[in-house]
């Protein structure tokens, strides 16, 4: 069996780490082997926290090499685009709208990376790119906290896991009183996966073309354009 | 029965299965989780430490008592628990005593990077190094099992990647928690280190490591793969993954028991491969041994030794001197040249520790200021001298007020360096005024005795305790001062003024930590003052208290974007164009309500009525 990599790149408190337990979890349960390594920062909250979760027959390494993620989740844009050069050329970066401008930012130092901006870094290593309204769609259903369900949700629409491990998973993992907005988040999450796939289909023979073409450039300018 | 785990919770079941009756530690990145987990299962006794030091002294003397102990802690805890570490090793055990080292490779969050594998060498004790979960729950049963039989304390080496990566691991469905009965038997030969019995030690030392050479050539965990034979690897823990990966076709020996090295299979396998190469994070710790034993091998020349190991690195500098041929270029070659923002760690909204931290950088630290600004009329406001207050600080959440925007703080070593550096300064005779900043937890973990030292020596220094009542930083874990078990139990809680005045300090302040006129009025008073003083500065936890108050915002037409509210550092408060805005989201409200005071305009409101 190949291996699936997954990323995924948020601040503190987004819920990385549960989504990622949640991934790891159904993996085990679909019968592959699992590795899954969290790198947090010092800060309990506010810091970039990353989550590697390597699924295959047999995973030896716990962190992902650059350039080999079939999935990027960014939980957030630019935590995103900071991990942009872990996908491969083949990969899909799956990134939600919500905005967590750092300390940087406020203090005048630095300016926060508008969607087009995401859209090139990310375009230097994959053409396939899905911005996800997760915050949006989060709302919409009463509570922002769940935006990182509907990116779970989103992606598990890629993964050969049984939905109905996914829904077990996720009822266990949250408090009852939270289960049913957490299901339905899970489920408009993979409804906007089901509508991308389908317009992706038809774009897929053009990108098929341009990636190696676009790779080949990078590698001759050394990554600046 | 398959469990995800992370090599911390299979450390803690691992030893829960082994039958472990006495568990210590205090708490460390990224060793914590070891006694978090085992807290939760029924049975053993677990207890925060007040430092390593202790925590190594009680497994000692439960083990002695007859029973299985377990002392866990991050690398550079384990110098502060050296002393009766290397007297574990003299004595010997009774009951299996296993320490936990869980190193950091790449420093994550610790103050420095050491190789704790000299550690086990140093002290003369065996060394098993896991390298995933499964490896690290099968190796406490066995570690304790080679602790009673050699009568040793045994090392378990863990790293951050193998401490807090998740994997797949098989328990047998009829594993459970047998103790062994407590039982001490007195034998002052053994346990009683005079000169003259330590003398009779000392050689049973030296044939004890002898004799576990040997077993460790026979140790079925130290697994010989053999693939392509033109190149063997030797590698353990983390490294052999990586290794696994980078080299694919290559022939291993995974090592599991690492000191005393498996010399006879070390050398058996070397002579099945042509090139020999060691893969290992950190020092030359096995390659050095391996090329003592006369046998030609590479390492160091290619593997950094510097940082964590990943992929990346060891594939490149494989490809570099020759290894590896035609490898796909590293993607990493082509970064990105697009500027993002960083995001370095930032004290949390409400956070107890940002005032304090406020008023250190408004009384200190002229010479961040524009000299030119500084020199000019030479009086500033405060009426202190420029550069007036230097601030020695220590390991905790409040060490991010180092950071830009409150750059608070001037010097961080190890815990509880803070008061001792500070005496020093003031000793040394600088013309500064002093202020030693601690955490509640650290002050307890090893700022007493410099404390008392203070005292001692009539210091005129002022001791910052800033007392958010629990381990904020590791995730809040209990200590005396809270009086809070790991199991949640509310025990005795030492009360931290009356422990300052009983060390003799008569001038001890207790302040509100969210008070910033209360806060600099004291330690104005203090830092004049000629005697030993402490300021308690107190206020809860945001992350652990949850206050639910409602938010502030900032009235637009009031605000001149003077961004004095942004030098507090707090992430509730964003720059919006010329102004500044508050994330409601963030915001604690009343419970903190810092920023209202340090606002000029009285921009900052109550909200009407959003609650979050």
């Amino acid at each position: 069996m190949r291996k699936i990599d997954v990323l995924m790149a948020g601040v503190g408190g987004q819920g990385v780490i549960l989504a990622s337990d949640s991934l790891a979890e159904v993996a085990m349960r679909a019968g592959f082997d699992v590795k899954k390594s969290d790198a947090i920062g010092m800060a309990q909250r506010g810091g970039s926290v990353v989550s590697h979760i390597r699924i295959g027959a047999k995973v030896f390494a716990p962190l992902i090499k650059k350039g080999e993620a079939d999935f990027l989740v960014g939980f957030e844009r630019l935590e995103a685009a900071r991990c942009a050069s872990y996908i491969n050329p083949n990969g899909l970066a799956i990134i939600s709208d919500q905005e967590l401008p750092p300390l940087s930012v406020a203090g005048d130092a630095a300016s926060y990376p508008d969607q087009e901006k995401v859209a090139r870094v990310v375009s230097l290593y994959t053409k396939r790119l899905a911005f996800v309204p997760g915050l949006r769609i989060a709302q919409a259903l009463g509570n922002a906290r769940v935006a990182g369900v509907v990116l779970l949700g989103f992606l598990s629409a890629f993964l050969p896991v049984e939905v109905a491990l996914w829904q077990e998973d996720i009822a266990r993992r949250v408090d009852a009183k939270f289960r049913e907005i957490n299901l339905k988040a899970f489920a408009q999450g993979r409804e906007e996966a089901m509508v991308f796939r389908s317009t992706e289909t038809e774009a897929k023979a053009v990108v098929r073309e341009e990636v190696p073409k676009r790779l080949r450039n990078i590698t001759r300018n050394g990554g600046r354009r | 029965m398959r469990r995800l785990l992370s090599g911390n919770e299979a450390i803690a079941l691992g030893a829960y299965h082994a039958g472990v009756s006495v568990a210590t530690a205090y708490p460390g990145t990224p060793s914590t989780e070891i006694l978090e987990n085992l807290a939760r299962l029924p049975g053993p006794y677990v207890e925060w430490s007040a430092n390593e030091k202790v925590a190594m002294e009680v497994g000692l003397g439960a083990s002695y008592g007859g029973v299985r102990a377990l002392v866990s802690m991050k690398h550079v805890g384990l110098n502060v628990a050296a002393d009766p570490f290397f007297a574990a090793s003299v004595t010997g055990v009774r009951g299996g005593l296993v320490v936990v080292s869980c190193d950091d490779p790449g420093m994550h969050s610790s103050q420095g990077e050491q190789d704790n594998r000299h550690f086990a060498r140093f002290a003369k004790i065996p060394m098993l190094e896991p390298s995933d979960s499964q490896e690290a729950y099968d190796l406490m049963s066995i570690a304790f099992q080679l602790s009673e039989e050699f009568d040793t304390p045994v090392m378990v080496r863990s790293t951050t990647r193998i401490s807090h990566c998740k994997g797949v691991v098989e328990i047998g469905e009829a594993a459970s928690w047998q103790p062994k009965r407590p039982r001490f038997i007195r034998d002052l030969d053994k346990f009683v280190m005079v000169p003259s019995n330590a003398r009779k030690r000392r050689p049973l030392m030296e044939e004890r490591v002898a004799t576990l050479a040997r077993w460790a050539d026979n140790f079925p965990k130290n697994e010989v793969i053999i693939q392509n034979t033109r190149l063997g690897v030797i590698a353990s823990g983390a490294a052999y993954q990586y290794a696994r990966e980078v080299f694919k076709k290559a022939s291993f020996l995974k090592l599991v028991a690492t000191y005393p090295l498996p010399k006879q299979l070390i050398a058996d396998f070397s002579r099945q491969v042509e090139t020999l190469v060691v893969v290992e994070e950190l020092d030359p710790f096995m390659e050095e041994q391996i090329r003592a034993m006369g046998l030609e091998v590479k390492g160091k020349e290619f593997v950094p030794p510097i940082g964590e190991l990943t992929i990346d690195t060891l594939e490149d500098s494989a490809h570099r001197v020759g290894l590896l041929k035609n490898v796909r270029r590293a993607l990493s070659r082509k970064e990105t040249q697009v500027e993002l923002p960083v995001r370095p760690p930032v004290l949390c909204a409400g956070c107890p520790h940002i005032a304090t931290s406020f008023v250190l950088r408004r009384l200190g630290f002229y010479r961040h200021l524009n000299p030119l600004e500084a020199n000019e009329g030479g009086k500033l406001p405060s009426g202190l001298r420029q550069g007036g207050i230097i601030a020695t600080s220590d390991i905790g959440c409040y060490t991010l007020a180092v950071y830009p925007p409150l750059l608070a703080l001037d010097t961080c070593a190890c815990m509880g360096a803070s008061i001792g550096q500070a005496l020093g300064l003031e000793k040394a005779g600088v013309a500064n005024k002093i202020v030693a900043v601690i955490g509640d937890s650290t002050f307890v973990h090893s700022g007493i005795t410099g404390l008392v030292d203070m005292v001692y020596n009539q210091s005129a220094g002022t001791v910052v305790i800033l007392d958010n009542d629990t381990t904020g930083m590791t995730g809040h874990q209990g200590h005396p001062g809270t009086g809070i078990s790991p199991r949640g139990e509310k025990l005795t809680k030492v009360d931290l003024e009356y422990l300052c005045r009983g060390l003799g300090v008569r001038d001890v302040n207790v302040v509100n930590a969210f008070d910033i006129a209360q806060i600099e009025h004291t330690l104005r008073r203090c830092v004049e003052s000629e005697e030993t003083s402490v300021i308690i500065a107190r206020g809860p936890c945001p992350l652990k208290e949850r206050p639910t108050s409602r938010p502030f915002s900032i009235d637009a037409d009031r605000c001149d974007g003077c961004a004095t509210c942004l030098r507090l550092g707090c992430p509730a408060l964003l720059r919006e164009g010329d102004k500044a805005t508050i994330d409601k989201g963030r915001c604690v409200g009343d419970a903190c309500g810092i920023c209202l005071q340090v606002c000029p305009r009285e921009a900052i409101v109550r909200a009407e009525k959003e609650i979050a």
